[in-house]
């Protein structure tokens, strides 16, 4: 049963405006012109097939159902069967056979990467370990009990002998490394046929267009990309079915699980906070700087003093007022998923409440020129209505600084839920987000000797889409603004 | 000048108060005292006595903004409102929720902040301004290239990697400073290297990367290519044309955020243990003391303005063009 959680509906919107806005670019030649240039730049392209590798997850983890709960019956036949569905089999035991529906949000990702959900450990273990990072008390057959790491339940337990690990990674990599080769192989195979098929050229011509990166896009970028990203995509995934290739945290999950789970949460953070300010940015900034008067002044007015305050702190204030609110109001949340996801919701919210003003003043100032412009002095002179003149005239004409300042307030966007995780502000402790990583594997440092795998699983993880993101930016803002262009 | 700069000061006024309300609404409309005291009480079954005799003590137990019980002007003055809010304007703080005096707090903690946040703020701004002008005085060579890739990809790391990444190194690894703590008096110098170095490393990427397209902007002006073709050497361009006047958007910058630095940095303070505005701040948060948060909004938004007012003045103390009127 599919369950749509209120960031969910909001990505599902933000991916239709994202539709029209590129229905709308396509038919004008003011924005096609940018666009085709940042398809063009080398950078870009592989920016943005990581940037897509992201998108995908985190849209996969972006689609939530009920899972339905096996008939008590066949549960109970299957003793294998996970705790998840042992607890909801549980709950479903007094009621009829009919179809009925667990409590349990899952993601389609959940599903996918179900294998690494449910392979929990005791506590902490290192990448590829065998065994327990912390010594244990272990019953030896013959009664006694040693203190030594005991094995591991799921990491490594195919393995016969521990010694071969080397060996048996080594295997999985290859035989990894050549299932994301063949993918990668036809998906190529397509490509050429369509870019041969576009340029009117026979297959081996096409393929050798590209390979001497002949064509206007750099195609050749774009599939080598591909590669790197499908090889250690099922490179992790073959490895990921044996161990635990980024070790297990303090409660013995997964740690690549939650990486993968947090780029929703990064994900989310980055655009929808965007897709939240657009609106009262884009509106104040153009009335103030078309109404001028009175209305400049009030608007200038709302944003200095939004602005005076300083962004942590109001938004430590408003969290601070959530938390009070939902402990008080504890039983309005039906579940613990939706209360995290309302508050994931409420820090794009306050985020972007102090992130708008930027926009809006560069609006009001571009606003404040174009109205100048003949072509506004002309409307207005022909008695053309205000509403119809912003939206033909100034509107169109400020989309570039839009464009420009969501793909560039991204990055920071991503690194400032780390931030605000660390200080407890972020999202919600129970849901996965790279912040909550750090700050629970903050507290290991201490230890001796250091755990350092869930740090650096989120710095791979973050690191490669804040750069990623920061690099297509740069193109971005080169291709609708080249006066910059020409300067860097 | 300074008609210019009173009327400045006047036009804080709205916006401080405006500050005052939004602080106010988020803090005591949104949510009653009741719920504050119920959350700070932290049980569910809370006796109604024990929420009056909390609010009793912090002197939450006014009306919001009317007192019609009391007499005379106290109907206003003995609110919440004007208790807890516009008394913020004469810079009295009154008491924290565990019942320490803020505003003594902050005196005491606004100095450690300030010996990390000047040190980083000055050396920092050496060494982007010098990386910088090395960039440009290399561009469109592999250096430069080169260099843009780095401070990209430094500019892509969180903040909190860095601050790890240099606790781990200098601190654990090689044991040649503390990790954490601070002292008083010339003592503090082993405890605050760390934290300078963490805060001017984690600042490169950033702020090179700015200075760098102030620097290029300049570097195609007209007068650059004029004095290139006087013959003037490229060093004495850079020196005397291009970085005389990149200094504008440069200083001018750093002006804004002059004051603030009082405020201090939350992150790395509250990981090296260093006492000051930015570690109490998190603190306050992490034990939901309401009434510091409040008073620190209200400080932070004083400060910024005296930025906004000090960036003003100073645009025309540095570049005679502008005129304030």
């Amino acid at each position: 049963m599919p369950v749509i959680l209120t960031t969910d509906a909001l990505i599902f919107l933000l991916i239709a405006v994202a539709l029209g806005y590129g229905v709308y670019a396509a038919q004008h030649e003011h924005l096609r012109a940018p666009w085709r240039s940042v398809a063009r730049s080398r950078v870009g392209v592989a920016a943005l097939v990581v940037i897509g590798c992201y998108v995908l997850i985190g849209l996969l983890d972006s689609m939530h159902f009920h899972p339905r709960v096996e008939p008590v019956a066949a549960s109970s036949a299957a003793p294998a069967a996970t705790d998840a569905a042992r607890a909801d089999a549980g709950g479903a035991a007094a009621a009829p056979m009919e179809a009925r529906y667990s409590t349990q949000v899952l993601s389609v990702l959940d599903v996918i990467l179900s294998g690494l959900r449910e392979r929990q450990e005791k506590t902490f273990s290192a990448p590829f370990a065998t065994h327990l990072f912390v010594k244990e008390p272990i019953e030896q057959p013959d009664g006694s009990i040693v203190r030594g790491y005991p094995p591991l339940e799921h990491g490594g337990a195919h393995l016969k002998d521990p010694s071969r690990r080397g060996f048996d990674i080594a295997v999985r990599t290859v035989l990894g490394a050549i299932k994301g080769l063949l993918v990668w192989m036809a998906l190529t195979a397509g490509l050429v046929w369509l870019v041969a098929h576009a340029r009117g050229e026979t297959f081996n011509d096409g393929a050798s267009a590209i390979w001497q990166a002949r064509t206007t896009v750099p195609w050749r970028v774009l599939l080598l990309t591909l590669a790197v990203m499908l090889v250690l995509g099922f490179v992790a995934a073959e490895l990921a079915a044996g161990y635990h290739i980024l070790g297990t945290d303090k409660v013995g999950e997964d740690v690549f699980y939650q990486s993968l789970k947090s780029i929703r949460t990064g994900l989310v953070i980055g655009t929808l906070t965007t897709l939240v300010m657009l609106p009262a940015a884009v509106i104040l900034g153009i009335m103030a700087g078309y109404f001028r008067g009175l209305t400049d002044d009030i608007i200038q007015y709302l944003y200095t003093t939004l602005n005076s305050i300083p962004g942590v702190l109001l938004i430590a204030a408003a969290i601070l007022m959530l938390q009070v609110y939902m402990t008080n109001n504890a039983d309005q949340f039906a579940s613990l998923v939706e209360r995290a996801d309302l508050r994931l919701l409420f820090l794009c919210i306050i985020l972007g409440v102090t992130s708008w003003t930027g926009l809006c003043r560069l609006l009001r100032g571009e606003s404040l020129k174009l109205r100048e412009q003949d072509y506004v002095q002309a409307a207005s002179a022909l008695g053309v209505r205000h509403g119809t003149i912003i939206s033909r005239h100034i509107l169109p004409n400020v989309l570039h600084i839009v464009m420009i300042t969501v793909v560039l307030d991204f990055s920071g966007l991503v690194l400032a839920e780390a931030v605000l995780s660390y200080v407890n502000i972020g999202v919600d402790p129970t849901m996965n987000s790279w912040g909550n990583m750090i700050n629970s594997a903050r507290l290991e440092l201490a230890r001796e000797p250091i755990v350092w795998w869930s740090l650096a699983a989120a710095f791979v993880f973050m690191f490669t889409l804040v750069l990623a993101a920061n690099l297509f930016a740069d193109v971005v803002r080169d291709a609708f603004d080249p006066r910059l262009a020409r300067v860097r | 000048m300074s008609a210019y700069i009173i009327r400045r000061l006047l036009y804080a006024i709205p916006i401080l108060i405006g500050v005052n309300l939004i602080t106010f609404v988020l803090f005591f409309v949104v949510n009653s005292p009741d719920d504050m005291a119920r959350m700070q009480l932290g049980d569910k079954r809370v006796t109604a006595e024990a929420i009056q005799a909390w609010k009793a003590d912090h002197g939450y137990d006014r009306p919001l903004l009317y007192n019609a019980q009391a007499e005379g002007t106290d109907k206003l003055t003995d609110t919440i409102f004007f208790e807890k809010s516009l008394k913020l304007f004469a810079f009295d703080f009154g008491t924290s929720d565990s019942g320490r005096d803020i505003g003594y707090d902050i005196r005491q903690r606004m100095w450690p902040s300030l010996a990390i946040a000047l040190p980083v703020l000055l050396v920092g701004l050496a060494i982007n301004i010098s990386y910088a002008l090395m960039i440009v005085f290399f561009r469109a060579t592999y250096i430069d290239v080169g260099s843009v890739v780095l401070l990209v990809a430094m500019m892509s790391i969180s903040g909190l990697f860095y601050i790890i990444g240099g606790q781990f190194l200098v601190g654990k690894l090689f044991h040649l400073v503390p990790i954490s703590g601070y002292d008083t008096g010339l003592d503090a110098f082993k405890f605050l290297i760390l934290p300078v170095i963490v805060g001017v490393v984690g600042g490169i990427g950033t702020g090179t990367r700015l200075y760098r397209t102030f620097f290029l902007e300049e570097a195609n002006r007209d007068y650059v290519r004029t004095a290139r073709a006087k013959g003037l050497r490229e060093r004495i361009v850079l020196f005397r044309h291009v970085l005389k006047n990149a200094l504008i958007p440069i200083l001018t910058g750093v002006v804004a955020v002059l004051p603030l630095l009082f405020m201090g940095a939350l992150i790395t303070e509250s990981f090296f243990g260093i006492p000051g505005l930015g570690s109490y701040t998190i603190d306050a948060i992490n034990r939901q003391d309401f009434a510091i948060v409040r008073a620190m909004v209200f400080l932070g938004s004083v400060l910024y303005i005296l930025g906004l007012i000090l960036t003003d003045i100073s645009y025309t103390m540095v570049d005679p063009r502008v005129r304030l009127s």
